[in-house]
């Protein structure tokens, strides 16, 4: 019965709202507007975080990756002389962090060197990736033909390389390419696999696969390309040699990745004069990113909320302006028996019945923008339950909050001047 | 005293005593009822007549619940209302008492049979029964096929029947009727005096307030004001 009377007020609000069309659409603009920036600014700040947070995911949250840096006070000497600069980590380096922990499940060593490659007529510079069979389990990626690099490869030294499924394609290769071969820089290498590419950067860190990579086992890499590589720029050439570019370690368990971190670190300090070294944690960086991602939101929600605000504001204008015209409804309402309180009732429906649907307008737009941004501009958006459920109860409840006081103005009306009133 | 049965047929239905009511205007203090003792009975017609100025507004306007006394007692069927707050004196014309007025107070946007439903809606009725309601009163009152009219598209004397049919709708104890007439032309006026002597046949307290003389005539009984006080009573007893 209660239900009743509250659904046939809302629908006499409702009513009574369709008798001032153009007025009532007016009032709603405010919160369509209001509603549909925050929808449409939670999702686009939801997008931009949520792509960097997948590529952070996809380091492994468990993992700690340590790569080889140029020392700052290297860099200035390097690039104007023609000598050769060593630097980063070394196979030492690997063989103490990989013994040294016992909270490290797994580590792999990587080395990093583009080549020239040609596969029959096609060439293409390709990013040799130097390690050991481990590298798979760490970074799993689906097999497309072939296998992948096994023990057996490591213990032969077998000169045995695995495409990468961008680069594959570049050079022609497929499946019928597996068993030929593929000529890496001076050296010719055996195709057993190609897999599946996953590429892409995360902030600042680089992303242990590329598009590009082919992967070769470790001792192979060091022994058929050394661990200096010349690069030639115009006028000068550029002598390096690094002996490891990363060291990827996986802890075994989310609790342990920091206290190991911090350890791996001190370790390689010790033996390093320079800081030619970087380690870094996905899982940190998922911590920071999801914090900025929150104060990122903050910050354009309070923005759009600032628009929701004025939105309330013209609500309660136009609802003040509304009682003073119909300061004789209420004058003839309370003659009849109304009360106080069912005048404000009749008001505070009306206005949070505007501003629901004005919120539910909006929110079709804050949809619709950011698919349009997304298809015109490309940036991601996400739209989350939240972004939408949010806007909306924040929208009823200004509906309440700024109808309040028209509604408190429109029940203090005095029955007998009411009636007056022309 | 205050306990009276208001079964009996000539039980008082409204009684003051004494009232007084002052009202304050910037400094002025204006007395518009000066110690009124008046009663009247169930099912009796009065007529309030006075100049403008006498009081007769202030006078229908306490009876009818719409302002309160400054002192004195007022019964309303037995029952002391002085001091009555806002909500239980809105609850008593909802549910005893009934109003029309000289310019219709018609809620314009409102269908004719929502404005007649109006004091049901407040009185918690079903819209099927209020639907019913609203019909029986427009047959009533003379307004067969204008329910779903709005009220601009009527006369006068329909808009006043409107407002008949909708102070009737709560069947009240008494009917408040301010210069029920006044805007209406002689002959449409003379209509709905008829319909209101013949409520008033059918048993209903109906007080009306009116400056004119052949207006005042329908009624039974006569209570003329002046400055605040009862100048004098005539009646057809």
């Amino acid at each position: 019965m209660h239900q009743i009377k509250i659904v046939r007020n809302i629908w006499l609000g409702i009513e009574n709202l369709l008798l001032h069309k153009l007025r009532s659409l007016l009032t709603m603009l405010g919160i369509v507007f209001g509603v549909g920036s925050v929808v449409a600014m939670l999702s686009v700040g939801e997008g931009a975080s949520k792509e960097a947070l997948e590529q952070i995911h996809k380091l492994g949250s468990n993992n700690i990756i340590v790569s080889s840096m140029k020392a700052v006070e290297d860099e200035a000497t390097t690039t104007t002389h023609s000598h050769m600069g060593i630097y980063g980590l070394t196979y030492e380096d690997y063989a103490r962090v990989a013994e040294s922990f016992s909270t490290i499940k797994q580590a792999v060593p990587v080395k990093l060197i583009r080549k020239e490659s040609r596969l029959g007529e096609r060439a293409l510079e390709l990013r040799v990736v130097g390690t050991t069979p481990t590298w798979f389990k760490l970074v799993p990626r689906p097999i497309i033909a072939g296998r992948v690099l096994l023990h057996d490869d490591e213990q032969d030294q077998a000169a045995v390389a695995v495409l990468t499924e961008f680069g594959a394609r570049k050079i022609l290769a497929t499946e019928h390419t597996i068993g030929q071969s593929i000529r890496i820089g001076r050296d010719v290498f055996e195709v057993v696999g190609i897999v599946k590419s996953e590429g892409g950067e995360a902030g600042n860190i680089q992303i242990p696969d590329q598009q590009v990579d082919v992967y070769i086992p470790i001792e192979v890499a060091r022994k058929y390309f050394g661990d200096i590589t010349t690069r030639r720029t115009a006028g000068s050439s550029e002598r390096e040699k690094v002996e490891l570019h990363q060291i990827i370690v996986e802890v075994d368990a989310r609790e342990n990745v920091e206290s190991t971190a911090a350890g791996i670190e001190a370790m390689i300090k010790r033996f390093h004069k320079k800081k030619d070294y970087d380690v870094s944690v996905p899982l940190a960086l998922l911590k920071q990113a999801e914090d900025t991602k929150r104060r990122f939101n903050i910050v354009l929600g309070s923005i759009a909320g600032i628009s929701l605000l004025v939105g309330g504001i013209g609500i309660m204008n136009i609802m003040l302006a509304t009682v003073t015209e119909r300061t004789r409804e209420i004058g003839i309402r309370r003659a009849i028996g109304a009360k106080r309180s069912q005048i404000i009732g009749q008001f505070l429906i009306e206005t949070s019945v505007l501003s629901t649907i004005g919120g539910l307008i909006g929110i079709g737009f804050g949809v619709l923008v950011p698919s349009l941004i997304t298809y015109f501009a490309g940036m991601p958006t996400v739209i989350t339950p939240e972004s939408i459920f949010l806007p909306l109860f924040i929208s009823a409840c200004i509906g309440i909050i700024f109808g309040l006081y028209p509604a408190m103005r429109a029940a203090k009306v005095d029955p007998i001047v009411a009636l007056r009133h022309e | 005293m205050g306990n009276q049965s208001p079964s009996g047929s000539n039980a008082q239905i409204v009684r003051l005593e004494d009232v007084e009511k002052i009202y304050q205007m910037g400094k002025a203090r204006v007395r518009a009822l000066a110690g009124v003792s008046v009663s009247f009975k169930r099912g009796s017609f009065w007529a309030i007549m006075g100049p403008s100025g006498s009081g007769k507004s202030t006078m229908m306007n306490i009876l009818g619940c719409l302002d309160r006394l400054t002192s004195g007692r007022y019964i309303l069927e037995g029952r002391d209302v002085s001091t009555l707050d806002d909500d239980s004196l809105s609850e008593l014309r909802l549910r005893q008492l009934g109003f029309i007025f000289q310019s219709f107070n018609l809620i314009q946007q409102l269908t004719v049979q929502r404005n007649i439903e109006l004091p049901l809606y407040y009185l918690g009725w079903d819209a099927h029964k209020s639907a019913e309601r609203a019909e029986e009163l427009g047959l009533k009152v003379g307004l067969e096929g204008r329910l779903n009219h709005r009220p601009a598209e009527l006369s006068g004397g329909q808009m006043q029947r409107v407002a008949i049919a909708r102070a009737l709708a709560n069947d009240p104890e008494i009917l408040f009727a301010d210069e029920p007439t006044g805007n209406l032309d002689t002959a449409t006026g003379e209509q709905i005096l008829k319909v209101l002597v013949e409520l008033n046949e059918q048993g209903k307290t109906i007080i009306m307030v009116t400056h004119e003389a052949h207006i005042a005539a329908h009624a039974k009984h006569r209570l003329h004001m002046l400055d605040g006080f009862i100048e004098r009573i005539d009646g057809d007893d």
